[in-house]
């Protein structure tokens, strides 16, 4: 399972990364997407994927029941999830914004600063 | 609970907030921002006498214990960064009543600034590193809206290459919070300092240090992740680009001596040998786009990246004198970097343009400006009696001592181009004339306006001199932060209690 997971992670890391490296900015979103799913994932491979009690008290114990699973990778994903969301959608409307101003999806077309006569 | 350590925090986010809730009246959120940065450089002087005074303060957030709960921590370095932090948001607040747009101000210019500062404020605080990602966060999403506020196209082009690398950053320092919570079941930078030694695994580690260097490295904007940042920095209104240049490349900066003194030091012969050549290379590439610059703002983005190069230089030297000579370094290249680009709006407001070969003549029409440019200008390359004179000073000393004679000579030749690229600036800016028919129709700031503009220039020329003059005590508080970096037990005590320490092999 760690195995498939962690192909995973990396093939999402690989396509994203690539797909940042094209030249067409709808594709710097989906690769953003990509590689925050990624991350994501292998916060949640990094801490252990095994079978575990879940860790909440029952009513009449005093403790948890051990071995029990470790619920703060989920809520740091829960959290990064949220974050990335929030950026994305920002990342989007700019993209938006650049094609409405630019007229063009080639980010080669992005160099109105750089040009010596302007 | 110590209410100072919070402080930084809640101050910036009831201004936020109050500012959001004045929406629409522009009078109101000024003054607020003004007030709110005003107080907080008022908390940093506070907080900074209190870190000397009592030590590491320590504040365990919601009462949870530390390695469990979230803690935010004050060390010297820390204090001194609020500190900085206050004084730079006030000097760009005073500076933006003068000089922020209309439409700028409709769509939240107030209320992003103070979210920014908060984002800063934060990274600097916490003593866990996912907190720490959540900050940086925080920090990323105002200055991207900052960035792109009035969507001109060059704006919007520059905001999108500078997003993108960001979030690549944020995504790779993100993973290594995940591999590193999987390696040691903690959050708690203290906490992680212990148990990392005990892995057992130094090449997992090494190369998770190395993912690290990645992600802050993209965000301090060292060679050869800088990028983002001479094509961005230029593009938005002055203001912006001085909060940009004195603040969030030094948080990327602050978070690289933070994990690189505290948390990743199992291979100091690798990792920071690694950290030299980053830094001479840094350097010498930033010196070089600088010295190929015609515009005046790109010419600062480029001289960015060089001085990042001299922080990340001491850091990599690895002495106490080294050290400190980086903190100083640090210090100064906030107060300086923020006032040459504050100079540079004024400039183009006077002289209509940003382009080097259009400017000219403001040394025959404004003296004083002139003047007030100088002072950071030489600064920047380090002569005396200004501050960069002592940073450099102090580095090229610890190098000396260290026998990293090629870094000092390097050092040594990038400060001359540094000095050249000033004289370029000041040549064709300020003292030539400026040429016939270049000049568009500027309007000339009317009675109150030119004052207002260079009162913050000339409160951060000011403090420039004073950290010169003052060289010996400044140096001196530099020195016991760096003391406090290089011997993390008062850190790991403050945090985790004096037991934690107790078996801790270092």
């Amino acid at each position: 399972m760690e195995l498939t997971l962690a192909l995973v992670v990396g093939g999402l890391f690989a396509a994203g990364l690539y797909s940042i490296l094209r030249r067409s900015i709808v594709r710097i979103a989906i690769g953003l997407v990509l590689i925050g799913h990624a991350a994501n994932l292998l916060i949640f491979t990094a801490a252990r994927l095994t079978r575990y009690q879940p860790p909440i008290i029952a009513p009449d114990a005093e403790a948890v029941v051990q071995p029990a699973a470790d619920p703060l990778p989920q809520a740091m994903i829960l959290t990064a999830i949220v974050i990335s969301f929030a950026v994305l959608v920002f990342a989007l409307v700019l993209i938006h914004r650049v094609y409405q101003v630019v007229g063009s999806d080639d980010l080669d077309e992005l160099t109105t600063t750089d040009r010596p006569d302007e | 609970m110590n209410v100072l350590v919070v402080l930084p925090l809640v101050i910036p986010l009831v201004a936020a907030a109050a500012s959001l809730l004045a929406w629409g009246n522009s009078r109101l959120q000024r003054w607020l921002g003004v007030l709110g940065t005003g107080a907080l450089a008022s908390v940093g002087v506070v907080l900074l006498l209190a870190v000397r005074e009592q030590g590491i303060l320590v504040v365990e957030v919601g009462n949870w214990p530390a390695p469990f709960g979230i803690v935010l921590v004050a060390d010297l370095l820390s204090a001194i960064m609020v500190l900085l932090t206050g004084i730079i948001g006030f000097a760009v607040a005073l500076y933006s009543l003068a000089t922020v747009e209309a439409r700028h101000e409709a769509f939240g210019y107030f209320p992003l600034l103070q979210i920014l500062l908060l984002g800063v404020c934060g990274a600097f605080l916490t003593g866990d590193i996912f907190n720490l990602y959540v900050w940086f966060e925080v920090m990323l999403i105002a200055s991207f809206v900052l960035l792109a506020l009035g969507g001109r196209r060059s704006q919007i082009e520059g905001a999108l290459k500078y997003v993108t690398l960001n979030l690549i950053a944020s995504v790779f320092f993100l993973s290594g919070v995940g591999i590193l919570y999987g390696l040691t079941g903690t959050l708690n930078m203290a906490d992680l300092a212990l148990r990392l030694p005990q892995v057992g695994r130094p090449e997992l580690v090494t190369a998770l240090a190395m993912l690290f260097l990645c992600a802050f490295g993209i965000k301090a904007a060292i060679f050869p992740l800088f990028f983002w940042l001479p094509a961005s920095y230029h593009t938005p209104p002055a203001a912006v680009s001085a909060l940009f240049a004195g603040l969030l490349t030094k948080v990327g900066v602050y978070a690289i001596f933070r994990t690189f003194t505290l948390i990743f030091t199992n291979d100091v012969a690798f990792t920071h040998s690694l950290l030299l050549l980053i830094a001479g290379l840094t350097m010498v590439v930033g010196v070089l786009g600088a010295v190929a610059q015609r515009e005046f703002r790109r010419v600062l983005s480029f001289h960015i990246v060089s001085q990042i190069g001299y922080m990340i230089m001491g850091l990599a030297i690895y002495t106490p004198l080294a050290l400190a000579a980086s903190i100083f370094y640090v210090v100064h290249h906030i107060i300086v970097k923020t006032n040459l680009f504050l100079v540079s709006g004024v400039a183009r407001r006077l002289s209509g343009t940003y382009e080097l070969a259009g400017g000219g003549g403001l040394y025959r029409s404004f003296p004083l400006l002139s003047l007030l440019f100088l002072v950071p200008a030489l600064s920047l390359a380090g002569l005396p009696p200004f501050s960069g004179f002592v940073a450099k000073l102090g580095l090229v000393v610890a190098g000396v001592e260290a026998g990293s004679y090629a870094i000092v000579a390097v050092a040594l030749g990038v400060s001359l181009l540094t000095l050249y690229s000033m004289a370029k600036i000041w040549q064709e800016a300020f003292w030539k004339r400026q040429p016939e028919g270049a000049a568009t129709e500027v309007a000339r700031p009317s009675g109150w306006s030119l004052p207002a503009l260079q009162l913050p220039i000339a409160m951060l020329a000011l403090i420039t001199i004073s950290i010169g003059l003052l060289g010996e005590p400044v140096f001196q508080l530099a020195q016991e932060a760096a003391d406090q970096l290089l011997d993390p037990r008062g850190y790991i005590e403050a945090v985790l209690g004096a037991e934690a320490v107790a078996g801790w092999p270092r």
